[in-house]
């Protein structure tokens, strides 16, 4: 069976600087796909791409088996919502949001009953008659995303959807989009350079970096099983220790990180080699006493935060090794006390993982 | 002085300007209120001021006279001022019709040639509007520049007649009055979000759906506001039409003009002027009520 969406292959240069730099990705339908990166990485320009407003230098787009090289932005089967919303300041929601089906020419009371039934969708019943600029950032949020929906597009882009809300409302925002995309099982794409956004919101997040695309997978996997440095770093927090392989001791590799380190890792590995060790701040363990685990060595602790539901601390080993440790609140910690300025710190050796290079 | 300036600071720049206006517009508009409702002498001034303070204190006997004259000859009156709309109307639509496509072109393009284009656009009130009429008569002059190169050309035999003809009135009036149009619809076609134009295209406009939709409502206050800075001078106009037009194209600042100077009717002279800016008044109250169904 063919992808519903085929990205093949996708470059785009502008003058000398490659933006995008040969992406391929497929999606199902109704899938909830992050195009997750720093800014500039590429995403919004790829996002265009799709929306018809730039032209591929090189590579294919299929979207549901037909090929969009030489179809405008107002004869694709896609929409799209803009961060800045774009809303039509002269026109009153109701207007903005049948502005799409009056383009398709639709009879008159059938543009009416979808626009009542959009406005019920998002909330926003009986204030078609308002203009944007009497509406709040939230509402007119949910404006624009009616808009988009209002042409029942195949593809719905969205490029950073929530950036322009505060932290309360977009959380709240955040599930009430994931409820409306799978109430309606139209196939969304966000752009977006929050982590924590294509996390709560995705079935997969595609990272970029630098115009490529470097991993594609779910939530879980980008977070749990990063394939680069770039992604461990980019998505939740991480410490990074240089290591140099010792040799294989049972299931674990034996390693050599300022102090001895048992590591989960491919068998590929060899001895002797340089890799990246990495390991999450809430897979760590802090403690006052030696626990007598593995992986345990003495620590410094040379800063910690206050987070409510948790404290991270900023801890020291040997030979200035640093890592980031992070305690949930959730039981009565063995390192609690803030006055703490030693302790201990054990982590599993499942829980590390090893990037090469 | 820093207290005294935030105290007194905010009322100075509004009042320092408003005053100014009052006694430097304001005033000569009431004195020409005035003329217009006192008797002709032959004196100086040449008239009878209807409102005086003088020895024996406050008085104020005006006369309807002049208006009634108006109104008694007002075919003499009616051409020019026909004329006067007709030219000004005119002059209005063809800027438009030229500065739109170039404010939007302007609008449109990268910032550093944007400041270019503008002080280029501004250019021409550098030099006199009377040289430039002038440099525009030797342009269409039957044995003008373009004349000369027709005929050198072989396109021609005989000059083509350009000057006193609506061709010569309204390329003087373009000349002129351009810039005022393009600034205001520049400004307001700058402000004009890129993305809002994508996104009528992407819910399926059209070019011209998407200026008749987004771009001319969105520019609605710089194509009314350019219309006026148009319209209103070019009412009053009549230095062009006498350089550039034929003798029967008789304007209503010409009948004014004659009146002053050479009849020395101060009166009835200041009387055509009020009439002249109640129309010019109306279509702007026009306007404004617009703007107001507009927004409601």
């Amino acid at each position: 069976m063919t992808p519903f969406i085929r990205i093949q292959n996708i470059s785009k240069k502008f003058g000398k600087l490659l933006a995008v730099d040969d992406v391929s990705f497929n999606l199902e339908r109704g899938e909830l796909f992050s195009l997750l990166g720093p800014s500039g990485c590429g995403k919004t320009t790829l996002l265009r791409m799709l929306a018809g407003f730039e032209k591929p230098s090189e590579g294919y787009i299929e979207i549901d088996g037909q090929d969009m090289a030489n179809v405008d932005p107002a004869d694709r089967p896609v929409n799209i919502m803009f961060q800045s919303y774009a809303l039509f300041p002269h026109m009153s929601v109701s207007n903005n949001i049948a502005y799409g089906l009056k383009r398709a020419s639709l009879p008159s009371d059938e543009i009416k009953a979808r626009v009542e039934e959009l406005l019920r969708l998002v909330h926003l019943s009986g204030m078609g008659a308002r203009k944007p600029s009497t509406l709040s950032g939230g509402q007119r949020q949910r404006v624009a995303l009616a808009r988009a929906l209002a042409r029942r597009p195949k593809l719905l882009l969205l490029d950073e959807p929530l950036a322009a809300l505060d932290k309360k409302l977009r959380s709240e925002t955040q599930f009430e989009l994931v409820n409306i995309q799978e109430q309606l099982g139209t196939t969304f794409i966000v752009v977006t350079h929050d982590q924590e956004e294509a996390m709560t919101l995705s079935t997969r997040i595609g990272v970029m970096d630098d115009g490529k695309l470097v991993q594609t997978a779910t939530p879980n996997e980008i977070y749990e099983r990063p394939e680069t440095r770039f992604v461990a770093d980019f998505v939740g927090d991480i410490s990074f220790l240089e290591a140099t392989v010792i040799q294989r001791a049972g299931k674990y590799w034996l390693m050599e990180a300022a102090t001895l380190i048992h590591a989960t890792g491919s068998s590929t590995l060899t001895s002797g080699m340089k890799v990246s060790l990495a390991i999450r701040p809430e897979k760590i363990t802090l403690t006052s006493q030696p626990t007598g685990q593995l992986n345990e060595f003495p620590v410094e602790i040379e800063d910690w935060a206050f987070y409510g539901a948790g404290t991270q601390y900023k801890v020291i080993g040997p030979d200035g090794i640093k890592l980031k440790v992070y305690q949930s609140h959730n039981q009565p910690s063995q390192a609690n006390s803030r006055q703490l300025e030693t302790g201990f710190v054990h982590f599993s050796p499942d829980a590390t993982l090893i990037l090469e290079g | 002085m820093h207290s005294f300036l935030q105290k007194f600071g905010r009322l100075l720049v509004i009042w320092l300007p408003l005053g100014w206006l009052g006694i430097f517009f304001m005033l000569p508009l009431v004195e020409m209120v005035n003329v217009s409702l006192s008797e002709a002498r032959r004196a100086v001034p040449p008239y009878n001021p209807a409102f005086q303070i003088g020895k024996d204190g406050i008085s104020f006997q005006p006369v309807v006279d002049n208006y009634l004259l108006i109104y008694e000859y007002w075919e003499d009156y009616l051409w020019p001022a026909v004329n006067s709309v007709r030219l000004a109307f005119f002059s209005t639509l063809y800027c438009l019709l030229f500065a739109y496509p170039m404010a939007w072109w302007i609008a449109r393009s990268n910032k550093s040639l944007q400041h270019i284009l503008l002080v280029l656009i501004l250019m021409p009130f550098w030099t006199s509007s009377l040289l430039r009429m002038y440099a525009l008569i030797g342009l269409l002059n039957p044995n003008g520049v373009i004349n000369d190169f027709l005929i050198w050309a072989g396109i021609t035999v005989t000059p083509i007649q350009m000057m006193q003809t609506d061709f010569s009135i309204y390329s003087g009036m373009i000349l002129t009055y351009l810039p005022l149009m393009i600034l205001p619809l520049y400004a307001s076609l700058v402000r004009l979000d890129n993305s809002v134009l994508e996104a009528a295209a992407d819910l399926g406009a059209k070019n011209w759906d998407i200026f008749r939709t987004i771009i001319l409502p969105l520019s609605m206050p710089g194509v009314i506001a350019g219309c006026l800075l148009v319209f209103i001078p070019a009412v009053g106009e009549f230095v062009i039409p006498a350089l550039l037009g034929g003798p029967e194209q008789l304007m209503l600042g010409k009948v004014i003009w004659t009146e002053f100077f050479r009849n020395r009717d101060w009166p009835v002279a200041a009387a055509i002027a009020i009439i002249l800016i109640a129309i010019i008044i109306l279509p702007i109250v026009y306007a404004r009520y617009q703007d107001k169904e507009s927004i409601s």
